[in-house]
């Protein structure tokens, strides 16, 4: 079996140290929110807050990372073949139909993985990013002369970043599960370890799903 | 009976000033400090044989003294609020001992001035300002109760036929080491209130005379060594920092030598500035809505002296078996009941109540219509809101008390409590008459009925500042159910009520969904494969 190097270091060191800090900032967050106890209020705000300037960090890098490297083309969405691989997930999986996309170097995305990131890129990152700088420096945002954002109330940023942070943990429930929905439960996951990818195509006459 | 029962009072009441501390040793640092030793002056070394006599030869050097005391709250006790409202000792119904009118004999034991009997008192005589009461040094200086705020200069038998000696101070020494006030001068009368140690205040009490560091960060005696003055910066014995003219929210920048300033010196912002969390910046954007206090001010009465919580007039009357007012303790000793008094809660440690606070104070006045069964009526209502930018989230005792009214006028009663005569209540025991007679020396109407009202008054928590390391920390607040579960008007990161319940229900939901989705998922392909084998 055929093996193709998926994921590039940087991609694999990215990919997981932002699952640590994201599932941290959850658990976190929540008991910020008020949701439970677990680490005291106070021990989580201050890690709440290091695990996000942490995450920003790692976000310039990555952003950094795609445009140099031209990797922020695999968050072009297509519709090509979408119909196809909803068709799978919901029928094919069951009766072991094969995949209808085959994973290359330069489209390691199914169609709709390529449209799950990017709504995760373009709107819950953002959301959760604007209303949590908000958050912490909503004192200075109160000053500010302009009364449109001077007059925010602390509610309502908190309001958002807590509506984010529930679409980003429905987003990791339903990744977590997908990871497991390679040719073997651990395929995919094993690939986002070491970067390769088995080439895994059992019906080599199916029609490529590849760019 | 009747003199005994007055002793008990005069006893119970505790109004006997007394600054118990030692005088500083000749020669030490303190002793040297001043340029002046009064016991050298010509003008001192005679035997004075009462107040006035020792205020004449202070005035002889200090000669403008008196006329800036007149002016001050500690000598007018009143004061006209902004809103217009006539305040002040002198005119004020409180939940405590209601008044001074009518109760002279005890209350103005703590007036800074000699012999203020009734409204004939000379408030413009330079010599009946008591200069000795704030500077005395020898904590020898007393001044007991029912004399009318004058000190005993012979040995007097009190009340007159008990046998009970009062004994005589002598204000030549006292005099001649006269200095700067003291923890122990201003606690004399302000630990005191409300007629005995911590009894009104709370956060002043006589464990602040020389307190370690756990119970005031920058009054212990072991280290910053704070006086009151050092805080109430005083200028011509003009004192700052009244209650009745609270300062809620300070603005200002910290006070540096040299430079005029409009905000008063008293606040902790007058020291420590805007921004005073240099470790945890985040700390400082707390200043705009909570007062310091509120944090540094963790507990109030922590110095072990209990204080009074709340008190009931309505069941005084009762004696006991001996015919003398019932006196009941609990299992600290500590007072909950005297016949001349009522039921009292006493309490140490206690957590205050939080309010929004922009330092106007709107009292319930004498001549206010009070009405029972609604909510208690506030004595003095602290105003202030999250929305009106003024108010900060303070630290308060409220002081619950039910209180002698006239159900008929529908005012708060003014009663004779103390005093060598028939009518007065802690003298037999007769609301009619006590009520009569203190309503009379008001010049109020009194219908002849008495009966009790429910009443709250609140007091402002600023003293007893703890440590840092002591402080609140953010689960205190940041909680549900925590401190300021009932301060409206704000978000507070963690309060349960202040979620958006549609959004929690949503989101839990969705998550929830989604995983019985993947579940659901997840078994299907597992059936499948189990079938495929």
């Amino acid at each position: 079996m055929a093996r193709i190097y998926i994921f590039k270091r940087f991609e694999r060191f990215w990919h997981w140290a932002q699952a640590a800090l994201i599932i941290f900032m959850l658990v976190s967050g929540f008991e910020i929110h008020g949701s439970y106890i677990l680490l005291g209020w106070e021990r989580a705000a201050n890690l709440h807050t290091t695990a996000a300037w942490t995450l920003i960090g790692l976000w310039l890098f990555a952003i950094f990372w795609h445009f140099t490297t031209g990797e922020w083309k695999q968050y072009i969405p297509t519709g090509k073949n979408i119909l196809g691989v909803m068709n799978y997930y919901s029928v094919g999986i069951f009766t072991g139909a094969p995949h209808p996309f085959r994973v290359t170097q330069l489209s390691k995305h199914n169609p709709l993985q390529r449209l799950a990131y990017l709504l995760v890129k373009l709107f819950i990152n953002p959301l959760i990013w604007v209303s949590g700088l908000a958050y912490l420096y909503y004192n200075e945002l109160a000053a500010l002369k302009t009364p449109a954002i001077a007059g925010i109330s602390l509610g309502s940023i908190a309001l958002v970043h807590t509506a984010a942070a529930f679409m980003m943990l429905a987003f990791l429930i339903g990744h977590l599960y997908l990871s497991t929905t390679g040719h073997t439960p651990l395929a995919h996951i094993k690939a986002m370890i070491t970067g390769w990818e088995d080439d895994h195509d059992p019906s080599p006459k199916a029609p490529s799903a590849a760019a | 009976m009747r003199i005994r029962i007055f002793m008990a009072a005069v006893m119970a009441s505790m109004l006997i000033i007394s600054a118990a501390h030692a005088a500083p040793e000749p020669g030490s640092q303190k002793a040297l400090k001043s340029t002046a030793d009064h016991s050298k002056f010509k003008e001192l070394k005679q035997e004075f044989n009462s107040g006035p006599e020792v205020t004449k030869a202070c005035l002889s050097c200090h000669t403008e003294a008196s006329k800036q005391l007149h002016k001050t709250e500690h000598w007018t006790w009143e004061y006209k609020s902004p809103e217009g409202q006539m305040l002040g000792k002198k005119h004020i119904v409180n939940n405590f001992c209601t008044s001074v009118a009518s109760n002279e004999s005890g209350c103005n034991t703590c007036h800074i001035g000699y012999g203020w009997k009734d409204d004939k008192f000379d408030f413009t005589s330079e010599v009946n300002v008591d200069c000795l009461v704030c500077h005395d040094t020898t904590g020898k200086y007393t001044k007991p109760a029912g004399f009318f705020g004058n000190v005993v200069t012979k040995d007097t038998e009190f009340p007159p036929g008990s046998g009970k000696i009062v004994r005589a101070i002598k204000l030549t020494e006292i005099a001649q080491k006269v200095g700067k006030t003291s923890r122990a001068t201003c606690g004399a009368c302000h630990f005191n209130g409300g007629g005995g140690d911590g009894v009104k205040h709370g956060d002043l009490d006589s464990s602040l005379e020389s307190p370690e560091k756990a119970l005031d960060v920058h009054m212990d005696a072991e280290g910053s060594n704070f006086v009151c003055a050092t805080c109430h910066e005083t200028q011509n014995h003009r004192v700052p920092g009244s209650r009745y003219a609270p300062t809620a929210q300070d603005k200002g920048e910290a006070h540096l030598r040299g430079k005029e300033y409009k905000t008063i010196p008293t606040t902790c912002q007058a020291c420590h500035g805007q921004a005073p969390h240099k470790k945890i910046a985040k700390l400082n954007d707390h200043t705009d809505k909570v007062a310091c206090q509120t944090c540094h001010v963790p507990k109030y009465a922590r110095g072990g002296i209990p204080t009074k919580m709340s008190w009931d007039w309505s069941t005084a009357g009762k004696r006991g078996p001996d015919g003398k007012p019932l006196i009941k303790k609990n299992a600290e000793g500590h007072v909950v009941y005297n016949g001349i008094k009522g039921d009292f809660v006493m309490a140490e440690n206690v957590v205050p109540e939080y309010i929004w606070f922009n330092g106007k104070v709107k009292y319930t006045l004498r001549e206010d219509k009070v009405e029972k069964g609604g909510e208690p009526i506030q004595i003095n209502r602290f105003e202030g809101s999250a929305s009106d930018g003024k108010s900060l989230i303070w630290p308060i005792k409220v002081f619950r008390g039910k209180q002698a009214y006239d159900p008929v006028n529908k005012t708060l009663a003014v009663t004779h409590l103390a005093g060598n005569d028939d009518s007065a209540y802690w003298t037999n025991l007769n609301w009619e008459k006590a009520v009569a007679t203190g309503m009379a020396t008001v010049n109020a109407s009194f219908s002849g009925k008495v009966d009790f009202i429910e009443t709250e008054s609140s007091w402002p928590i600023t003293h007893m500042v703890a440590p840092a390391k002591d402080s609140l920390r953010c689960d205190a607040c940041h909680a549900s159910n925590g401190r300021l579960e009932k301060v409206p008007g704000i978000y507070i990161p963690g309060r349960a009520r202040d979620h958006a319940g549609w959004l929690d229900t949503a989101g839990w939901a969705i998550a929830a969904l989604t995983l019985l989705g993947v579940l659901g998922h997840g078994l299907a392909r597992i059936v499948v494969s189990k079938r495929k084998q």
